[in-house]
């Protein structure tokens, strides 16, 4: 098993439970450890109950695991709430002054913190925030110099004097630490690495960047409103026009409008606002102009939970838009997966001249993760597909030269093999068309209003749908990881990967030979490699946040396949490694063919 | 719309603004008046057909663009206002017009329609106004006055209609006209107005529907209809007097622009990061630098 540490950091909202995180996860990733900090929070601003959890390790940490060594709870709520969680070997820091511990297990380390007979509480409102980072920090076997960089940083706009007094506070925690409470077994150590810590909201607007996209906009919908703000605050430093309009219908509209004029554009909302966006998807395969569509997913229907994480938005996606249309579609299996899907995606998306999706969730949107600078690459390939510009639209896109005064032959729409048209943007001399959401002719002129005829019909949408194959053929088949030969085979899609990796570990561990499937192109499905690998599974179950299985029944639906059974959650908690442990054992022991584990933790 | 407009070398006819195919509107539809005011107007104003982008939603008047030789979008039902301020914000060095009806515009679009005036997105806006849906067989629009009959409303209409022009002043519209379709001099006059208006221009075209509204026909448009120009003492600086010239319906209809101001600055004047050029001429590229800030930032 590997080495991690997890610490839990418990309060009302508004009590400040983000910085001690912040601080700690600084420390973390200047150790060369990564980490992983999952943020269970309620649609409140001040109030209610959040508890971060920030797991740390020398190796990669992929999902929040299933303990807590170190507990911090700010209020007494937090303590009642989830002291109970803790098992032997772990600790909790706590404000004796105001906070009474409850029954606790056997080994588990109390430490309470006298701050008021430590510091002096009237001028300091955040410093049992501080003793215990300081105290936590010790416990952890970590120097003092790491946390007084980081403090400085953080304290560093407002003087000198609040530098003083944090490093002063934060400095006898530590000291009280040493000579009261007990220091984990195992010092968290050290290496080379350095990585990022970021969101999936971030790497997605990065990713986007990193793209090309020159257009953004949105509507704040949590949890996708991340991307928003990361695009907001350093558009200016790549040309990015950022706008915020006034509904998501408005958003997808004018996405189209960029992109059409010839710019990527890209917009992020979360499934109420994608199911807005419906109609304009259509319009984006329709007239053919390639946009990309991030649904950040929360636990629905309607309003639902909105801080609370979900993958129930996969059937909205698929039948997003009446008719039939091209169109790609992924779920980033991980918060370094959001920034490299990005422009990916993208050139799929110019390539097909369709509209590229992506479901992503609240667990990788608000998450965070450490990741290697190196899979933070700002010069992706990029590919705008057959696309007729000023600078080199002088021809007529058909191949032969045209004036410029005049259109020649172009054809918008003009029918090939491929399905691909050249598309000249709005601006090019001789290459004047309209674009229609009514089907029309290769020339861009409507049939649907005048004479009406079936034999152009078929052959705009066939035209359209050969694209399909070419997509199929640009998007890589799905693989098994793990064993070729095992007892179970784990299928996830996106944001399930680490958890289940570190399941199908623990299982290994425990003599049960677990290998996985995680699906991220969702369309294309690539069904008949999924059943070429399928078909040498002894146990196959589908995990998947969600109450109906849908992607099972999407599978189902491409494949005609049908596992052995089901792991399903849908109470707006991500899994944990020991809920799918424990459900494949039961499965496997023929006790039931669907298990909805239990989330243990109030929050 | 002044920044960006493009003018051809040559001059420019009737012939050239010609789109593929020919308007599919009822004889006597007011859009052909509209159509050719457009057209008289960018052949006068000499801007070259590739560099104009016309974009609609759907109805009748939303097949406007395909009887264009500009670029054209037909988009979706009251989507078009939305659709233009990206492609604007993407290239601003397009002429924009955007074309649809009271239906578009004023229903499903209003939203749209309100928020695209207050961000002065320098685009010329037209809607054919005939107080009807046309396209789906007559039914009451958000202009239909009330006590209008029409399929939807069979037993006469008892909402009150909008007043595009008040909702546009009220919105932050800094350029508001209205045009009558059998106006031709006039009408041709306010477009090109309103496309070397920098900023958003509106324009409600009354145009009237021969086939579905039975009510406001030329017969009953001709006598009310008033210049705002023949009026000397009509300031259209005046925000005030606008709006007051706005509320004027019945015998007398002023037709005409009612107000401009050219001090505010447009959508994509007001963002820095359009300063070096259309995004559509940018380097996809984030230099190097700048890539290893960002990464920076979250280390």
């Amino acid at each position: 098993m590997k080495q991690t540490f997890a610490i839990g950091i418990g309060g009302a909202a508004g009590q400040g439970v983000a910085t001690p995180g912040d601080i700690f996860a600084k420390i973390f990733s200047r150790r060369g450890l990564h980490l992983n900090a999952y943020n269970a929070y309620q649609s409140i601003i001040r109030g209610g109950h959040t508890l971060l959890t920030i797991r740390t390790g020398p190796e990669c940490v992929t999902n929040m695991g299933d303990r807590i060594d170190l507990l911090i709870p700010l209020n007494q709520d937090t303590m009642d709430r989830h002291l109970t969680l803790l098992t032997a070997g772990a600790a909790c820091i706590y404000n004796s002054d105001t906070i009474k511990p409850g029954p606790v297990a056997d080994g588990v380390q109390l430490c309470p913190l006298p701050v008021s007979e430590l510091v002096d509480i009237t001028r300091n409102k955040v410093a049992q925030n501080t003793l215990a980072i300081g105290a936590g920090l010790h416990m952890m076997g970590i120097g003092f110099a790491a946390l007084e960089e980081v403090l400085r940083e953080q304290f560093k706009k407002k003087g000198e004097a609040m530098v003083a007094e944090n490093v002063g506070v934060a400095r006898v925690g530590y000291d009280y630490a040493a000579a009261h409470f007990t220091a984990f077994p195992n010092p968290l150590p050290k290496t080379d690495t350095r990585y990022a810590i970021l969101s999936g909201n971030t790497a997605m607007a990065m990713g986007g960047a990193a793209a090309g996209v020159k257009f953004y906009c949105a509507y704040p919908m949590s949890p996708s409103t991340g991307v928003l703000h990361w695009m907001a605050a350093h558009a200016r430093k790549v040309g990015i026009m950022v706008r915020q309009v006034e509904d998501e219908i408005g958003v997808i509209n004018m996405t189209i409008g960029a992109a059409h004029a010839g710019v990527r554009a890209m917009c992020a909302t979360s499934g109420g606002g994608f199911a807005l966006m419906s109609e304009g998807l259509g319009m984006s395969a329709m007239i053919e102009t390639p946009v990309v569509v991030i649904n950040c997913q929360r636990a629905g229907p309607s309003t639902g939970v909105p801080t609370k994480t979900e993958q129930g938005d996969l059937w909205q996606m698929l039948g997003a838009a009446f008719g039939d249309y091209p169109r790609v579609m992924a779920a980033p299996l991980d918060i370094g997966d959001c920034f490299k899907l990005i422009p990916e995606i993208f050139n799929i998306a110019d390539r097909f001249q369709c509209p590229g999706l992506v479901l992503c969730d609240l667990l990788l949107s608000e998450g965070r993760l450490s990741v290697h600078p190196k899979d933070l690459d700002f010069s992706p390939s990029i590919d705008r597909g057959e696309l007729i510009t000023s600078a080199n639209g002088y021809g007529n896109g058909n191949g032969a030269p045209s004036a410029a005064a005049t259109n020649g032959d172009y054809k918008r729409y003009k029918i090939t093999e491929s399905g691909i048209s050249p598309r000249a943007i709005p601006g090019v001399p001789g290459h004047i068309h309209t674009v229609a959401t009514d089907e029309h002719m290769e020339d861009g002129v409507l049939i649907s209003d005048e004479f009406t005829n079936p034999i152009k019909r078929r052959a705009m949408m066939e035209k359209r749908m050969r694209k399909v194959a070419g997509i199929e053929a640009a998007v890589p088949r799905p693989a098994l990881l793990g064993p070729r030969d095992a007892d179970v085979t784990l299928i996830g899609w996106g944001s399930t990967k680490g958890v289940i990796e570190e399941s199908c570990e623990i299982l290994n561990e425990q003599g049960i030979s677990a290998n996985q499937l995680q699906i991220r192109w969702l369309v294309p499905l690539h069904g008949d490699a999924i059943l070429e690998i399928l078909k040498h599974s002894r146990h196959t179950i589908i995990v998947e946040n969600n109450y109906s299985g849908q992607f099972a029944r999407y599978l189902r639906s491409e494949t005609s396949f049908v596992p052995d059974g089901h792991i399903r959650k849908y109470d707006g908690e991500p899994f944990m490694p020991h809920h799918i442990v424990e459900a494949v054992k039961e499965q496997l022991a023929g006790q039931t063919k669907l298990s909805v584990p239990m989330h243990e933790i109030m929050v | 719309m002044a920044t960006g407009v493009q003018r051809a070398s040559q001059q420019l006819t009737m012939a050239d603004m010609k789109g593929r195919v020919d308007p599919d509107w009822c004889p006597g539809c007011g859009d052909f008046g509209v159509l050719a005011a457009v057209q008289k107007a960018l052949v006068e104003l000499r801007i070259p057909n590739h560099s104009v982008v016309t974009i609609s939603g759907i109805g009748c008047s939303s097949n406007f663009p395909g009887y264009m030789n500009t670029y054209g979008m037909h988009t979706l039902h009251g989507r078009a206002l939305a659709v233009a301020t990206g492609l604007k914000l993407a290239n601003h060095e397009l002429t924009v017009l955007v074309t649809g009806g009271d239906g578009d515009g004023f229903g499903i679009g209003g939203n749209h329609f309100v928020h695209s005036m207050r961000r002065n997105v320098d685009l010329l806006y037209i809607v054919m106004d005939n107080q009807i849906y046309g396209l789906t067989t007559g039914q009451t629009s958000p202009t239909s006055r009330i006590g209008m009959k029409t399929k939807s409303m069979p037993f006469g209409n008892i909402e009150a209609p909008i007043n595009p022009i008040s909702l546009a002043l009220a919105a932050g519209a800094t350029f508001v006209a209205r045009g009558y379709s059998a106006e031709q001099k006039h009408l041709t006059e306010l477009i090109k107005q309103g496309i070397e208006h920098p900023g958003l221009s509106f324009l409600d075209v009354f145009s009237p529907c021969v086939t579905y509204n039975h009510d406001n026909t030329y017969q009953w448009f001709r006598p009310r209809v008033k210049k705002l120009e023949d009026d000397s003492a009509h300031d259209p600086a005046n925000w005030m007097a606008a709006m007051e010239k706005s509320l004027l319906w019945g015998e007398e209809i002023p037709i005409g622009k009612f107000f401009e101001r050219t001090d505010v600055p447009t959508l994509h004047g007001a963002e820095p990061v359009l300063n070096e050029g259309p995004l559509i001429h940018r380097d996809l590229h984030v230099p190097l630098d700048v890539a290893r800030s960002f990464i920076e930032e979250l280390m």
